[in-house]
């Protein structure tokens, strides 16, 4: 705003800033496609078509040890950013693993909840509210899924090609992903899950 | 500010030269306590007595947009610096479309099954 930061205004933004606020635009048009499905989830919740709703089906300790397990990772993910502006390999990879580890944990307890929702005859095709509520939380574990593979991929990239630019770019952005993701679940865990049991 | 190499703009999730409350390590241990307490606020809300119950819906409500914006802040490293500016604005855009979608969708059906009531009017 000032004077002697004029010239700098003029001077093109960098890479790291273009591939930054790109994929945060990528992040807010997946919050847009969440919402879509946040919208259908409300709408269809009473349409549970003589079946089981949110009341007996949904186990509130399985949703607290997810969530546990998003929040810690989302923390370690921070960590590994902050070891790998450092750069420091050891501590970088084993942040990652935690993170990695967490995730894993937090996709096994989805999986668990999914396939006992199956066995008891409350499978996707059971009721509207049903398919809602795998389309929503079905989607943040396909993201969770995709994120963890990304999670690999790059403490490979950072184990071979140790902390180049451009691998930087691509881990300060699978930080966001991360990071978004947990938002989300946030938004999920308190509509679906907290609202489903308590209203 | 000073140094020339200094950039005018930030990438969301940036804060290789950030000082203070929004950078580092700091930054992230700050956000993971807020994070945590407001989970368990919102986990053990409904089961205490210290709020009205018809309010619990609204209260766990802001609970989760606080802690979506402490996720924002200290996690995202998203501020209202005006290096941040662009950031701000798409996540101000997206937020739009967000609530227009939601909100939307909720009255309209809402609406629509208000209308439906009477069932003699239906068929």
């Amino acid at each position: 705003m000032t004077a002697a930061l004029a010239p700098a205004h003029t001077r093109p933004a960098t890479k790291r800033i273009i591939a930054g606020y790109g994929f945060w635009i990528f992040l807010l048009s997946d919050f847009v496609l969440f919402s879509a499905l946040f919208a259908s989830f409300a709408v269809l919740v009473h349409a549970t078509d003589g079946g089981p709703g949110p009341h007996q089906l949904f186990d509130l300790r399985n949703v607290e040890c997810e969530t546990a397990a998003l929040l810690i990772s989302s923390f370690t993910s921070g960590l590994a950013i902050v070891f790998a502006l450092s750069r420091r390999q050891l501590p970088f990879q084993l942040a990652m693993l935690a993170t990695a580890a967490l995730g894993a944990v937090f996709l096994a307890l989805e999986i668990h909840e999914f396939v006992g929702l199956i066995q008891q005859g409350a499978g996707p095709d059971r009721s509207a509210f049903l398919s809602a509520f795998f389309a929503l939380v079905g989607c943040h574990g396909l993201h969770v899924s995709l994120g963890l593979l990304w999670l690999t991929t790059m403490m490979a990239q950072v184990f071979a090609k140790g902390f180049r630019a451009d691998v930087m770019r691509r881990l300060l952005c699978f930080s966001l992903f991360w990071h978004a993701l947990d938002i989300i679940w946030v938004g999920l865990f308190t509509v679906v899950y907290l609202y489903g049991v308590y209203l | 500010m000073t140094d020339g190499t200094h950039s005018p703009q930030t990438a969301p999730g940036d804060e290789a030269d950030r000082e203070g409350l929004t950078g580092g390590l700091g930054s992230y241990a700050i956000g993971f306590v807020l994070a945590v307490a407001l989970t368990v606020i919102s986990f053990a809300l409904p089961n205490l007595n210290l709020v009205w119950t018809p309010s619990i819906p609204v209260a766990l409500a802001v609970l989760a947009i606080a802690q979506m914006g402490v996720h924002l802040v200290f996690f995202l490293h998203l501020t209202t610096g005006p290096d941040n500016a662009n950031n701000v604005l798409a996540l101000a855009f997206g937020l739009f479309v967000v609530c227009l979608i939601i909100g939307g969708s909720l009255f309209i059906m809402h609406a629509l099954n208000h209308n439906m009531m009477n069932p003699g009017m239906a068929m």
